[in-house]
């Protein structure tokens, strides 16, 4: 078998069963690939030995006629899951030379069903970012670039080593992380699915901390059956994470296909933004069609809170982060100064070192709106907000099943073009972040190219671990859309 | 909300993240540009609304009072501080604190 890295999971999870194809090959394919791919900087570290061991366990296995469901399946794994054995950096400076002594859930419960790890993915420092640009370890660059215009373009962030790499078939499937929208929006800027699940869907234990209360884990993969498959391995109750919700996992891939004839289709208005390129609003627009014309009731609702959802995220995040990001400290792990008088001045030195400045800034905005005096006045008021958020969201959802919307406000953008200003940066994820506030489930699904070739994604939110209608909606949309281009290999 | 000079020195010394002087100036004009941004959350009627912490609508769950085993469990110093820059005998090694 020549092309095992044009499979999508699904196709190479039944090719390895009827032993077409082995875990070897596959693994040895895709690291190919990757060693061709280092143009797109889309890994940290590559595992080529670890892959190629656990490809020979799951051989062995698969010969056997036994194995998980992600059986020989090569991932690739975004740099904020510990891996133990294995240098994680969150893209950061300050957790050099972290090499874990214990493995996350998430990825645990992947090696359990059988994956192999092909390696570590570049992502945002500390997944605080929308372009990729403030890792430390450089921007990942995207597959995709505008028809006959060379210049380098974001694969979005801060999962954008799993959404490039993806797209780029580097791997088979990636796992990523979505604290206001890093799963979905580079998800649209790279034609890959991206899914959040509902807040406690996937344990947080071993994911590096930032927003704890948003944090959530969730796959990146080329479809929306493959999408399902990785849920299903990556989901489930964690006792060691206390927000960790005991709920049955559904099979997530048993909804694809299902019929989304008589759902409703939450339509609202508030996501048509001033300066929203008309071919986003006409993508919008013709997703509208496709659920209607798939037996789908469409329902136009109203959610006039979505505006602030984003100023309440930059006093939320950055509040939960300055308190997670204490622990560096120049102590316990990674980075210390090399020159300092004192114990304060080496944490201080540290961290001034150790990480970069968007990281600083959300850190000193944390600090500021914690610190006395202005606590009420900023963090008690935007919690206020978002509990309004979420009974917005609970309303609507009495409602209508789903909801549809973009999944980003543009195509992907060149590397550079908004980095000076951090507030036109942070509306990339102005459809995406109320999710996360309302600790819902959301998805971005390729649905069309804009004029440059560019892809788009649209997004649907579902309610609390209703994954599966979300699922239902996501596949019914992937039919209608037939999305089907991929970038030229420019990098190979 | 303008946010000024000294006000960043204040925070940085907080947050324990050394800003060079020349620094400051720029990082108090990029907060206010983002707090400016912010305070449009004053718009929002929030009389009478709890403050939501958390979406997970649970108390935290208690667990049986017993030592732990596994990676989660005691008596591991040796991977307690293998990630450390500096270690003795198990310990962390920071500069001195007391006279």
């Amino acid at each position: 078998m020549t092309d095992i890295s044009n499979l999508t999971l699904a196709k190479l999870r039944d090719a390895l069963k009827a032993k077409k194809v082995s875990a070897s090959e596959a693994t040895d394919a895709y690291l190919g690939r990757l060693e061709a791919a280092k143009e797109l900087n889309a890994v940290i570290t590559l595992t080529a030995d670890k892959a190629r061991g656990m490809a020979k366990a799951s051989d062995a296995r698969l010969a056997k006629g036994e194995g998980g469901a992600l059986e020989g399946i090569p991932l690739g794994i975004k740099d904020l899951f510990c891996t133990e054995g294995v240098l994680t950096t969150a893209g950061s400076h300050i957790l050099d030379g972290f090499t874990p002594r214990y493995e996350s859930t998430v990825s645990s419960n992947l090696w359990r069903d059988g994956a192999v790890m092909l390696g570590k993915l570049n992502m945002d420092e500390f997944a605080m970012g929308s372009s990729n640009e403030t890792s430390f370890y450089g921007p990942v660059v995207n597959p995709w670039r505008r028809a006959g215009d060379p210049t380098p373009l974001t694969p979005g962030g801060s999962s954008g080593g799993s959404a490039a790499s993806v797209a780029a078939h580097l791997c088979a499937a990636a796992t990523a992380t979505d604290t206001g929208g890093s799963i979905r929006q580079p998800a649209s800027l790279t034609a890959t699915v991206g899914v959040k699940p509902t807040y406690g869907r996937c344990s947080r234990w071993g994911v590096v901390a930032f927003a704890s209360s948003l944090d959530q884990a969730g796959p990146i993969a080329r479809d929306t059956r493959d999408a399902a498959i990785m849920l299903k391995s990556m989901a489930g109750h964690d006792p060691k994470d206390s927000t960790s919700i005991d709920c049955p996992v559904p099979d997530y891939e048993a909804a694809i296909g299902q019929s989304v004839k008589g759902l409703k289709i939450g339509v609202p208005k508030e996501y048509r933004l001033d300066g929203m390129p008309a071919e986003i609003e006409t993508l919008w627009q013709q997703g509208i069609d496709w659920m209607k014309d798939a037996g789908c009731e469409i329902i136009d609702i109203s959610l006039p809170l979505t505006k602030y959802a984003l100023p309440v995220y930059y006093i939320v995040a950055p509040a939960e982060a300055s308190s997670n990001l204490a622990r560096y400290d120049g102590v316990k792990f990674g980075h210390r100064a090399k020159t300092f008088d004192d114990i304060t001045s080496m944490y201080e030195n540290s961290r001034a070192e150790g990480f970069g400045d968007e990281v600083k800034r959300r850190v000193l905005i944390g600090t500021y709106v914690l610190s006395a005096g202005y606590y009420d006045a900023y963090y008690l008021r935007a919690q206020k907000v978002r509990k309004k958020i979420f009974d917005e969201f609970t309303e609507a959802y009495k409602k209508v099943d789903l909801i549809l919307t973009p999944s980003a406000p543009s195509a992907a953008f060149g590397l550079g073009e908004k980095a000076d200003d951090p507030v036109q940066m942070y509306l990339n994820d102005v459809f995406t972040v109320t999710a996360n506030l309302a600790g819902i489930p959301g998805a971005s699904v390729p649905a069309g190219l804009d004029a440059q070739g560019l892809p788009l994604g649209l997004q649907l939110l579902a309610r609390p671990f209703d994954e599966e209608t979300m699922f239902k909606g996501m596949y019914a949309m992937e039919q209608a859309a037939g999305f089907s281009a991929r970038p030229d290999e420019w990098w190979a | 909300m303008s946010i000024d000079k000294d006000t960043v020195r204040k925070v940085a010394r907080l947050a324990r993240i050394a800003e060079p002087e020349e620094r400051l100036e720029p990082l108090a004009k990029e907060l206010s540009d983002i707090f400016g941004w912010i305070e449009q959350l004053n718009e929002v009627d929030v009389e009478g609304v709890e403050a939501m912490a958390s979406t997970v609508d649970v108390s935290l769950p208690m667990r049986a009072d017993q030592l732990q085993g596994g990676s989660i469990g005691g008596g591991q110093p040796d991977n307690v501080v293998a990630n450390a820059p500096k270690t003795e005998d198990n310990f962390f090694v920071v500069p001195r604190v007391v006279e």
